[in-house]
């Protein structure tokens, strides 16, 4: 720790700009340097010529072009920054600069999400007819009319490998779950504030507080590592990657917007996402075994009893939409709501309609979260078994936890709330090619905006909860799970049995006028649900400044 | 064990104490569990040894003395007017009332009279702190059992009543306002309209709050039929205050040996009845906190309109310069946590031979031990939070 | 009942065992000898006249010069029905003192009458050295069998309120800090 330093920490400025100085003399040289290197290789090697274009000028490209100046780049900027700190501070110290950068970074992810998905396509699709390994001059004939850069040959060459691609849309999906968990960690506290007549995160990277999340990313790397002395040294460390890992598994198999936003689109993929969730449970036990604290102990055993035993409500909950969709397959699920408001499956009967409340729950007690944390966050007694956990190994349990709120929420969007599909019936989706056409679908009625929307909305509502509600105690907790949500569960499936029996494949007359009924209450259910959320939202905005505490937002640092 | 499980268990020896029946049948450890000086839960530097079997507690000892300062010793060398300050910080939460349990003590030995404008401010100030006293207990409790958010709107509520007396007196937790003779200071202009208009502004709160954690059906199931005190246990015990009341002993100090001119103010006394469990748990001890704030709001109402018609001096100066008879005293008055006693033995001079501070909270929490037999370990938390205890008048 | 009334209800029962009373003053007390006070406490629980169920405090004074150490016991009767809509009221209330030498202050304990006692003995045994015989919560040591200190640790060694007490200048190693080398705040 004392190798690392905080240079903005109390330091006299002499020493200061003699680190600044150094700095930007290393981080100039070293970028002019490496950007020079690799222009000087890119005209050494020809890799501009389109006649010579042969394989192995494909690790030059990438190691002793694309590299050095991507790296070269970065720290000849880092220097630049250095130098001109303070110019730039003043500009992200402007009213909206600092907003406007991550709303230009969030749409610049989008973008870059979309364009590699293209190139991915295009890369499956377009080598179809080649046999084996696509040399890269066959490559650039296939491109030429497009682009006819060479070196963009060169670029594309390794795309062709399943593996390559693969490994690149798994990165994007860590990354994807490591934002969620970022915004999550911060839009939870800024809720919490809010419930609490209080502002939440106002100072950190300026318009309230967006870097906080990772700012306390950097604050927890940089925290000392102790391992408790006489714990087990191999599972304390083993035991936050057994938390995080199955969660960012899970979003494997979950699609965003159809067949073509999943990773692998699997026939079984709701059970895939169910096992691998239970997964999670070895990393808490491992927690509190490990950590040689009676405490921990306590905590993660009662923990992982109540986990587990969450997972089997949940599961028969989710047992129902599957029985009314009559498949795994997620996409397939979610496609066949795509007929508005009222086709989604949480309508359909109310057996479905008690199932969503049902998962919620279940899924919230699965989490550890909201009234359920009683073994996590026991602070009255025992500290539970994230008591030895400091730094990042606490942080990725963390991580884990505010991704697998994502994960549970966005299969009960899929199973329930119609996944991606628009509240509006698909037949009213532009059927033309032009680029507005393109949009709005893609906007509104094919594209992942609408499933992420949805599952912020549930995974806000599991924050809502959760400063909302006291804790349960744990054989109350273990009490509803076994002689409420079981029996409930169970009944409820036998019920949607006999519904799709009658209503379905037997089309008996009564059944299916007392469906039709039953369906249009809850589809009106729906509406003045939807409507009461959007009036309360815009009756707290309108009267944002008369409402309770009379918080003066105006004058804050930050705001 | 029931009946039903040892008929189908023969190699039970049914004859023995459950006890010694549950080694029988599964032998477990009993574990010493310590909810140490520091913990998170805001009561203080209470400790509390937890003799556990599993889940269930077989003892729970409270180990006091962490926070204890000579105040009483302190009180031997100081003359009454300067033993104020040392009062407020006795139960740091409700200061206004140590004060005026001290203060009364000694005009009660000294035979000093007060004026009535004075008196009328006391009664103010001290069911003002009395609102605030009860905000934090609620806030607190919610946040022992997990519900983060009532704590800080009682925190919000409580920036009121702080500002209300900051102007007053400067302060915002150790007073020392309400002193022997009367009070240091008159109320400054305006202080009575705003404190008409927290009222209005509190009063719809306490039903809000009662919405959102009182009937939590959550927060019932926690603390309902949860260390239950009947009502000889609690005379018995010593306890006073909220934790008697809430026993079902309408018994309030205030109405039983009104001073300060409380009785010319109409108030109801709340006991706990059992709504939503039994008569004496953990719940009731909760709920009639927050239906004494009610009362409290009504009885400020009244002391601002008293207050508008009655004009005058505020402090007996002799205050500072009494000299205390050679007898003694012992005088309690109802604080927000129970029943603040004072016995001060005089020996003829300034300064007294004796101060003995009989803290409720004290009293209240000897019954943790008693109360605390065969309940679960996160009851503990749920009883210790109703009782309510501030550890600066347990250790003084 | 006035407090006359009570101690002449007492003297009719226990007799030279109430060894004084005094009524000119705000605090009416009677004296009762050490040695009767667990069979007067007793009485005073439970005769249907009396019926102190309250104890409200228990004090202790040291009288450093008459070399006697005060018991003061603070009792208060409640009379009402639980749970009723009507006020509890206070018969009556009263105060008892005991007076021990300071070398030998032995005063039985009223804990199994009034358990509320079992902590304020403690208390008075702590800070002013009255040794409750018979207390529920007693030690064993060099000082002979006493209620368990409450709020000095265990191994404290004297009692702090008495008013010839020396503060220690030192515990487990740890150095007490006074302002010019005080040894009992004097003003």
């Amino acid at each position: 720790m004392s190798s690392i330093f905080v240079p903005w920490t109390a330091r006299p400025s002499e020493v200061l700009s003699g680190f600044r100085t150094k700095a930007t003399r290393w981080l100039l040289g070293l970028g002019a340097v490496l950007m020079a290197l690799g222009v000087v290789l890119f005209i050494a090697f020809r890799l501009y010529s389109s006649e010579v274009i042969t394989d192995w000028r494909v690790a030059v490209a990438y190691l002793g072009v694309l590299g050095p100046i991507a790296t070269g780049g970065a720290f000849f900027l880092g220097g630049l920054a250095i130098i001109f700190f303070r110019q730039i501070v003043v500009i992200l110290q402007t009213r909206w600069v600092a907003f406007l950068i991550f709303c230009g970074a969030v749409v610049g992810t989008c973008l870059l999400v979309w364009g590699y998905s293209w190139l991915s396509y295009y890369m499956r699709t377009a080598f179809v007819k080649f046999e084996g390994i696509v040399p890269a001059d066959d490559i650039y004939d296939t491109i030429q009319s497009h682009c006819p850069v060479a070196f963009v040959a060169y670029l594309l060459w390794p795309l062709q490998f399943v593996v390559v691609r693969d490994l690149i849309a798994m990165g994007g999906l860590v990354g994807f779950a490591a934002t969620v968990a970022a915004f999550g960690i911060w839009w939870e506290r800024k809720v919490a504030g809010r419930i609490q007549s209080r502002l939440g995160p106002m100072r950190v990277g300026g318009w309230h507080g967006w870097a906080q999340s990772p700012a306390d990313g950097i604050k927890l790397v940089l925290k000392e590592d102790f391992v408790p002395a006489h714990g087990d040294a191999v599972l304390f460390r083993l035991a936050p990657y057994l938390a995080f890992v199955p969660t960012i598994a899970a979003f494997m198999a979950l699609p965003f917007a159809g067949a073509a936003w999943v990773f692998r689109d699997l026939d079984v993929a709701l059970i895939f996402i169910l096992a691998v969730l239970g997964l999670d449970v070895l990393g808490v036990l491992c927690a509190g075994l490990a950590s040689n604290n009676k405490y921990s102990t306590y905590g993660g055993l009662r923990e992982a009893c109540q986990m587990v035993s969450y997972e089997i409500p949940m599961s028969m909950s989710l047992l129902v939409p599957i029985m009314m969709a009559g498949t795994l397959k997620l996409s397939a699920i979610a496609d066949q709501q795509g007929a508005g408001f009222s086709s989604w499956f949480v309508f359909a009967n109310p057996c479905c309609f008690i199932a969503f409340f049902m998962y919620y729950s279940a899924a919230l007690a699965s989490c550890k979260r909201a009234p359920f944390d009683l073994p996590e966050a026991e602070s009255e007694l025992v500290a539970g078994f994230l008591t030895e956990y400091s730094g990042l190994r606490w942080g990725l349990f963390f991580l884990g936890e505010y991704a697998a709120m994502f994960v549970v929420s966005g299969l009960a969007v899929i199973l329930f709330l119609g996944g991606w599909k628009s509240p509006f019936p698909a037949s009213w989706a532009p059927t033309g090619t032009g680029f507005f056409d393109h949009l709005i679908r893609g906007l509104f009625f094919d594209g992942p905006i609408l499933f992420v929307l949805k599952s912020m909305f549930l995974f806000y509502v599991q924050l809502w909860i959760r400063w909302t509600l006291p804790r349960v105690r744990i054989d109350q907790v273990l009490y509803a799970c076994v002689q409420v949500l079981l029996p409930t569960a169970m009944v409820v499936l036998l019920a949607n049995t006999f519904w799709v029996l009658g209503v379905q494949q037997l089309q008996v007359p009564w059944m299916v006028s007392l469906d039709t009924v039953l369906h249009t209450i809850l589809v009106v259910i729906g509406y003045v649900f939807v409507i009461t959320i959007i009036g309360i939202v815009a009756y707290g905005f309108v009267n944002r400044t008369r409402l309770v505490g009379r918080l003066a937002v105006k004058h804050l640092p930050g705001a | 064990m029931t009946e039903t499980v040892l008929e189908s268990r023969p190699d039970i020896n049914a004859n023995l104490s459950a006890d010694a029946i549950r080694q029988q049948d599964m032998p477990t450890e009993e574990m010493l569990v310590n909810m140490g000086p520091q913990h998170p839960a805001t009561h203080g530097v209470l400790r509390i040894v937890l003799r556990t079997d599993g889940e269930m507690v077989l003892e729970a000892v409270p180990h006091i003395g962490y926070l204890h300062r000579c105040a009483e010793k302190i009180g031997e060398s100081l003359a009454p007017f300067q033993f104020i300050p040392y009062t407020d910080r006795m139960d740091y939460l409700a200061g206004m009332n140590n004060n005026l349990a001290y203060a009364l003590t000694i005009e009660k030995l000294t035979g000093l009279e007060v004026s009535k404008r004075a008196q009328y401010i006391r009664v103010l100030f001290a069911e003002l702190n009395r609102i605030a006293s009860h905000l934090v207990m609620f806030g607190t409790y919610g946040l022992d059992m997990g519900a983060f958010t009532p704590f800080l709107y009682a925190f919000r509520e409580r920036e009121w009543i702080l500002d209300m007396f900051e102007s007053t007196c400067g302060a915002r937790l150790t007073y020392s306002y309400i002193t022997i003779g009367g009070v240091t200071d008159d109320l400054p202009d305006g202080f009575l309209d705003r404190c008409a208009e927290f009222c209005d502004y509190f009063e719809p709160k306490i039903d809000e709050y009662n919405d959102l954690l009182s009937f939590n059906h959550i927060f019932v199931k926690r603390t309902a039929n949860v260390g239950i005190v009947s009502a000889e246990d609690a005379i018995r015990w010593g306890l006073t205050g909220p934790c008697l009341r809430a026993s079902g002993v309408r018994w309030d100090l205030r109405k039983v040996q009104p001073d300060t001119s409380y009785e010319e103010f109409e108030f109801d006394i709340p006991i706990g009845e059992g709504l939503k469990g039994t008569v004496g748990d953990s719940w009731d001890r909760y709920f009639v906190r927050m239906q004494e704030m009610k009362q409290s709001v009504r009885i400020i109402r009244q002391a601002i309109a008293k207050l508008r018609d009655t004009l005058g001096d505020v402090l007996n100066k002799k205050g500072k310069l009494v000299k205390l008879p050679e007898d003694d005293v012992y005088y309690e008055i109802e604080n927000p946590r129970g029943q603040l006693g004072f016995y001060v033995q005089g020996n003829g001079s300034q300064v007294p031979a004796r101060v003995k501070a009989r803290g409720p909270s004290f009293c209240n929490l000897s019954i943790t031990n008693h109360v605390c037999r065969n309940c679960l370990l996160a009851d503990i938390p749920a009883i210790v939070g109703s009782i309510d205890v501030v550890l600066g008048e347990v250790d003084r | 009942m006035t407090p006359e009334e009570i101690a002449n209800i007492l003297k009719g029962k226990f007799g030279d065992k109430i060894v004084g009373v005094n009524f000119q003053t705000v605090h009416p007390h009677v004296w009762v000898a050490a040695d009767a006070w667990h069979d007067v406490a007793m009485f005073l629980r439970h005769d249907s006249r009396l019926r102190f169920d309250l104890l409200r405090c228990i004090s202790s004074v040291d009288m450093l010069e008459a070399k006697e150490m005060v018991a003061v016991y603070d009792l208060i009767s409640c009379d009402g029905v639980p749970g009723s809509r009507e006020l509890w009221k206070s018969r009556h209330g009263m105060c008892v003192k005991i007076k021990v030498s300071r070398d030998k202050p032995h005063i039985r304990s009223v804990a199994d009458i009034w358990p509320t006692a079992d902590w304020h003995e403690r208390e008075a045994y702590d800070l002013m050295g009255i040794v409750f015989d018979g207390h529920p919560d007693s030690v064993e040591d060099a000082e002979g069998r006493h209620p368990r200190r409450i709020l000095c640790p265990d191994d404290w060694a004297g009692h702090a309120l008495r008013k010839d007490y020396i503060f220690p200048m030192e515990y487990h190693g740890i150095p007490a800090v006074t302002e010019y080398e005080q040894t009992r705040p004097t003003h």
